[in-house]
């Protein structure tokens, strides 16, 4: 069984954003594998090792999204493809993808159901489309038989069971698993892994942003909480004032 | 001079990292309590292949070089020490001579098993009249009827109630000594007449054990003879040797740690209406730490660089465990110092570093023993004929 897992490299959760000439400074920022991205390669891990086959990385970035690639190597995954097209939108990146994919025999194409940076959740939906699969979103347990894949997702106040044929798009939410630690062996062996780097050139593919970035802004600094004094009487009747006119909330 | 780090080792450190502040630091607090570390833990480093890292990849390990294993020590030293102390005796001194001293047929019988952490290493050189003098050994191993049988004690082995296999020195010509009078054996805890001891109530390096190894008449095959016989003295001299680096890269991680949460902490508190950190006082200190901490760090990843290239770093391996544990013993004590009371309380990690550093600037070799190693290769080195 052949899967392909198409990652993002993502600021990691706990780095300090700032901002520099309208955008987010990269410097000093480590980077990560988005993390639900992580939860898709450690599903095709699984899915492998119960099945044999072949688990293929690819990701649309930068030179320096070859972390996050050789980071999946680690992991176990077996070749990685780098589309080398920075800054490209969800449209742009989804059209690379599926141009990159062309031809390539897969199963089963694993995602994960969000990046934690943009928030958009487009991409795997896009490539999906694109290459006229079916797809299951937002995923936390996938069986796999007889050529079929039983996803289970959930659903507002429940949980949907969703059976598709393969080939498909399966995007990943938490829950589905958990990550495993890179082995030393899995560390020191994935320089000699595969990573291939196409363009966009060798991929006979010209697509344009269709989406601009006006504006890029912190939210707003949390202010320190306030505590009301007093008995509890008193002390209610201030903070339905406060609701009403500071907050107006009420 | 090139000071990068590979692509390769900067994963790795990154990797280590994650596994020390996700997995062993949330336990800390756990493990010193229980003086127990989680068999979770345990697995999960067994699962990494954390076991194996010093031993070939043809036994089943890794067979990372000094530098690559200074970065995992010096990243496991950022948390709790009794598991890097474990970890550390078990990848250095108790697997050591198995692998570069050991006849083919022992490193297979033991080394893949010990890659794994199914089998865990030892090494027993202290005796109660032995300590710093390691040549006034007691214990002694006498051929008997095609085997060789053991007698004596040893105390403060690390690892020594949990090992499977353990590096046992002891004299085998009481008449030559240090020189030709001592070998190294490679025992089995289920050897008939081996038993372990005493296990030692101690300050820190909590979920580690130390303990004494008691040989009454204790059996050993003639194949488990590490290396030749007689040259059991020089084999220890050069298993501690390795040792010294990957200790000192322990001792450079737990200063590293130190410098940071003392840097957060110090903007933190507040006192005379200010965050202490604004005070000279303070940033003095955390200017030594730091600076400190730096030096240690490239004496020790310059020695092991060396070793990995094939200089003996005999002089230097005694530079890195002497100049890194006296580090970390005053930037523990500075750090005790910034975070006030706090230090000394059991709720915040100071304290329990504190109590580990300790250790570092006595076991494999005290400090003093340190300096007598650097002054005779300078004495040597620098000989003047009389
Ligand atoms: C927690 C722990 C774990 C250990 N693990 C192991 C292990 O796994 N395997 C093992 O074999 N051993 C182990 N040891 C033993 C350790 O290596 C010894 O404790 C150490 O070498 C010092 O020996 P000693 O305790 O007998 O002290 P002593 O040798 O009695 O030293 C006492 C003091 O005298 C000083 N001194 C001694 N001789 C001189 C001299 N010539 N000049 C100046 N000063 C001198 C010493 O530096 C020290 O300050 C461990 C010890 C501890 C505490």
């Amino acid at each position: 069984m052949n899967i392909l897992v198409c990652l993002k490299q993502t600021f990691d959760t706990e780095a300090k954003i700032e901002l520099k000439d309208g955008k987010i400074n990269a410097q000093g920022i480590k980077n990560i594998i988005n993390p639900y991205d992580e939860f898709a390669v450690e599903e095709a891990l699984k899915l492998k090792e119960a099945n044999g086959g072949e688990v293929t990385t690819i990701s649309v970035g930068s030179d320096q999204t070859q972390e996050a690639l050789r980071q999946a190597l680690a992991m176990g995954a077996d070749k990685a493809i780098l589309v080398e097209f920075p800054n490209s939108d969800e449209h742009a990146t989804a059209k690379a993808l599926a141009k990159a994919v062309q031809g390539m025999e897969f199963d089963l194409i694993l995602g994960g159901h969000v990046a934690i940076d943009d928030n958009s959740g487009q991409i795997a939906i896009r490539l999906a489309e694109e290459l006229d699969l079916p797809q299951v979103n937002v995923v936390t347990k996938l069986e796999i038989n007889d050529g079929k894949a039983v996803c289970t997702r959930e659903i507002e106040g429940g949980v949907q069971i969703v059976e598709t044929p393969l080939p498909t798009v399966i995007t990943c939410q938490k829950g589905l698993n958990e990550p495993r630690y890179p082995s030393l062996k899995g560390i020191m062996q994935a320089k000699k892994k595969e990573l291939k780097r196409i363009g966009l050139e060798e991929l006979g593919l010209t697509v344009d942003n269709k989406v601009e970035i006006l504006e890029v802004f912190l939210p707003p600094q949390k202010e320190a909480g306030k505590v009301i004094e007093g008995e509890a009487e008193e002390a209610a009747g201030e903070l339905v004032r406060l609701l009403k006119e500071e907050a107006k909330v009420i | 001079m090139d000071f990068t780090i590979s692509e390769e080792l900067q994963a790795l450190r990154y990797n280590i990292r994650g596994f020390a502040e996700e997995v062993i630091e949330p336990k800390a607090q756990e493990i010193e309590e229980n003086d127990k570390i989680p068999e979770e833990i345990i697995e999960q480093a067994k699962a990494l292949g954390l076991f194996g890292m010093s031993i070939p990849e043809e036994y089943g390990g890794t067979g990372l070089n000094l530098l690559e294993r200074c970065i995992i020590l010096e990243e496991l030293g950022r948390t709790q020490n009794g598991f890097s102390s474990l970890l550390g005796a078990h990848t250095g001194i108790g697997s050591t001579g198995i692998v570069e001293m050991a006849s083919e047929d022992l490193k297979q019988r033991y080394l893949p098993r010990m890659a794994t952490g199914e089998l865990i290493g030892a090494f027993a050189l202290t005796e109660p009249n032995a300590g710093s003098d390691a040549t006034n050994l007691k214990t002694t191993a006498e051929l008997k009827d095609g085997k060789w049988v053991i007698n004596g004690l040893k105390h403060f082995i690390t690892n020594g109630p949990v090992a499977d296999v353990i590096t046992v020195m002891a004299i085998t010509d009481k008449s030559k000594g240090a020189r030709g009078g001592i070998t190294a054996f490679a025992v089995e805890k289920n050897f008939p007449g081996f038993s372990v001891g005493t296990v030692e109530k101690k300050m820190g390096l909590k979920g580690s054990y130390t303990s004494e190894l008691v040989f009454e008449d204790c059996e050993v095959p003639q194949e488990n003879v590490i290396g030749e016989i007689g040259r059991g003295y020089a084999n220890a001299l050069k298993i501690l040797n390795k040792g010294r680096i990957t200790l000192g890269a322990r001792c450079v991680g737990t200063s590293n740690k130190l410098v940071e949460l003392c840097t957060t902490y110090a903007q933190q508190r507040i006192q005379f209406g200010q965050p202490i950190a604004s005070f000279q006082g303070i940033q003095w200190m955390l200017a030594d730490m730091a600076t400190q901490t730096e030096a240690a760090r490239y004496l020790t990843y310059r020695t092991a660089w060396a070793a990995d290239h094939g200089d003996p770093v005999i002089k230097e391996s005694s530079m890195v465990k002497l100049f890194a544990s006296e580090v970390l013993a005053k930037v523990v004590d500075m750090a005790v110092q910034v975070h006030g009371g706090m230090g000394y309380m059991k709720e915040f990690p100071i304290e329990r570093f504190y109590r580990d550093a300790r250790i570092t600037r006595i076991y494999e070799g005290t400090s003093e023993i340190q300096k007598i190693i650097i002054a005779n290769r300078l004495l040597k080195e620098f000989k003047v004929d009389a």
